[in-house]
């Protein structure tokens, strides 16, 4: 086996894919929450600037180059995952019948693989919703100064009139939260960046991080969802 | 002090020891094969001055006078250096305490009438060879796969001749103070070894006499530690936590680097 293929079928560098791609869905998230807030100020023009953004996304070359990566990184970041979990249950075939774990580890470090699996329901969820309907789906069509856009716009509003579905964005942030308040973190140290300096701060800022974004992403539906009460 | 006051002091710690009464279940096991099991015992009057293990010598001398077999249970210097004792007892490696053995765990940590659930380290990398000892020797072939240093270091040198940073000997010593007692493992929901193999990998990287084979130590010891079937580090911090040592996560970053870096830049191609 060449020395690229030991690095990246140890343990270790397994683990280093799990936190290149988790810190590139980081970044991921940054870029989607931001150009999402539009979505608080899309009624006053009735959609047009968040559709021109959405035409923007799905059509500029350099936002292509950047949605594959990450489409692989999420692509990456599951498989990868699975195979360190089947190795991991592996390693203790027979188990502890008393098991104290929390007074050693925090839940959410325990159990990223249960967080992570909810996320991933949730997003293929997220996807055939808006990023299917945008790509494939019979969407209305506005006419912008002679230039026909897709309405995302109103397909976000009917999503987010339903009650059960903002409910489910809710309780899926909540995961995301917990899976990134762990993941944030662990993915410095997985990438050997631990110091006495820096690390304190990363902890903050990952639970900052994983605070801050999932609540704005969770504010979106609910926002959508008391506009079309009134 | 005289001996009449020296006897009314014994006497009277004498009254004021408490006695407990306490339920063990302990995993029982026969060999490598048989499939194994707990089985309850009742012992009677411990006292709380007692170690873990001294309440283990009264149940298996009682168990020996009855003609049953005893427990078998690894132990060797009973003061918390050698890392052979090895129970997880109510859920946590070495017991309730932190930083400590299972021989430094004493009987005032538990209250009478408790029922203690007593277990083998549980790892497909270190089999249970009979009740609660388990095979450790995984950890011996990690170690000669990388942990030791390969020049002739001679006579012991002059004080100061190799200048070391005093905070560079204090992380070394923290690193090298792991006694391979396996509680990491036993601890880690992953059955991971990172923590002992990133102490044994950091004790040597950070002193001048480890440097000679630094790339190939990194690299030798991780690629031993996959081939023995330990899960990977999922940065849970259990292992830390547990460690009687209380070695540092920082010895696990570090451990990424050296090895990263190794893979990157060493001639092993």
């Amino acid at each position: 086996m060449s020395w690229f293929n030991q690095t990246f079928s140890s343990t270790l560098g397994k683990k280093l894919i799990m936190s290149a791609t988790g810190l590139f869905l980081i970044l991921f998230l940054i870029g989607h929450v931001a150009g999402n807030l539009q979505i608080f100020f899309a009624e006053a023009d009735n959609g047009r600037l968040f559709n021109e953004y959405a035409l923007f996304m799905t059509t500029n070359p350099a936002v292509k180059v950047l949605s594959y990566l990450t489409y692989i990184s999420i692509l990456g970041h599951v498989f990868y995952s699975i195979a360190l979990t089947q190795r991991n249950k592996k390693a203790r075939p027979v188990g502890y019948s008393v098991e104290n774990a929390s007074a050693n580890s925090a839940w959410t470090s325990r159990n990223m693989g249960v967080l992570g699996t909810f996320v991933l329901i949730f997003l293929v969820i997220h996807l055939k919703s808006f990023w299917y309907e945008m790509h494939w789906g019979g969407i209305p069509v506005q006419n912008y100064d002679g230039q026909e856009v897709k309405d995302l716009y109103v397909i976000v509003k009917a999503a987010f009139s339903q009650l059960w579905y903002v409910g489910l964005y809710v309780f899926c942030m909540i995961l995301l939260a917990f899976h990134l308040s762990h993941g944030f973190q662990s993915a410095f140290q997985t990438l050997g960046l631990n110091h006495k300096k820096y690390t304190p701060l990363i902890k903050k800022v990952g639970m900052a991080f994983a605070i801050i974004v999932p609540l704005l992403f969770a504010l979106m539906p609910i926002y959508v969802y008391i506009q079309s009460l009134g | 002090m005289s001996d009449e006051l020296f006897f009314q002091f014994i006497a009277k710690k004498l009254i004021t020891i408490k006695k407990m009464n306490l339920t063990l279940k302990v995993w029982r096991q026969k060999n490598v094969n048989d499939k194994g099991g707990f089985q309850t015992y009742q012992v009677s009057d411990i006292s709380e001055d007692m170690s873990f293990l001294e309440m283990f010598d009264v149940l298996n001398e009682d168990l020996a006078r009855k003609g049953e077999d005893p427990i078998h249970f690894d132990h060797d210097c009973r003061e918390g250096i050698c890392g052979m004792c090895s129970m997880y007892i109510n859920g946590r490696p070495h017991g309730p305490k932190q930083k400590i053995t299972t021989c430094q765990l004493h009987m005032r940590s538990f209250k009478d009438g408790d029922t203690i659930t007593v277990e083998p380290w549980r790892a497909g990398a270190f089999p249970v060879i009979k009740d609660l000892v388990v095979d450790r020797s995984a950890f011996d072939r990690i170690i000669q796969a990388g942990g030791y240093v390969n020049v002739n270091t001679g006579g012991t040198p002059d004080a100061n001749e190799i200048p070391i940073p005093k905070t560079v000997a204090d992380e070394a010593m923290d690193a090298a103070t792991c006694i391979g007692c396996g509680a990491c493992v036993a601890a880690c929901k992953n059955a991971s070894a990172m923590l002992f193999v990133a102490a044994k990998v950091s004790q040597l990287a950070l002193l001048p006499q480890g440097q000679v084979e630094r790339k190939t130590r990194a690299e030798n010891m991780v690629a031993q530690m996959d081939a023995e079937g330990f899960g990977a580090c999922t940065n849970t911090g259990a292992c830390s936590a547990e460690c009687p040592k209380g070695i540092s996560l920082t010895t696990i970053a570090r451990l990424n680097r050296e090895y990263f870096s190794a893979k990157a830049s060493s001639e092993n191609v």
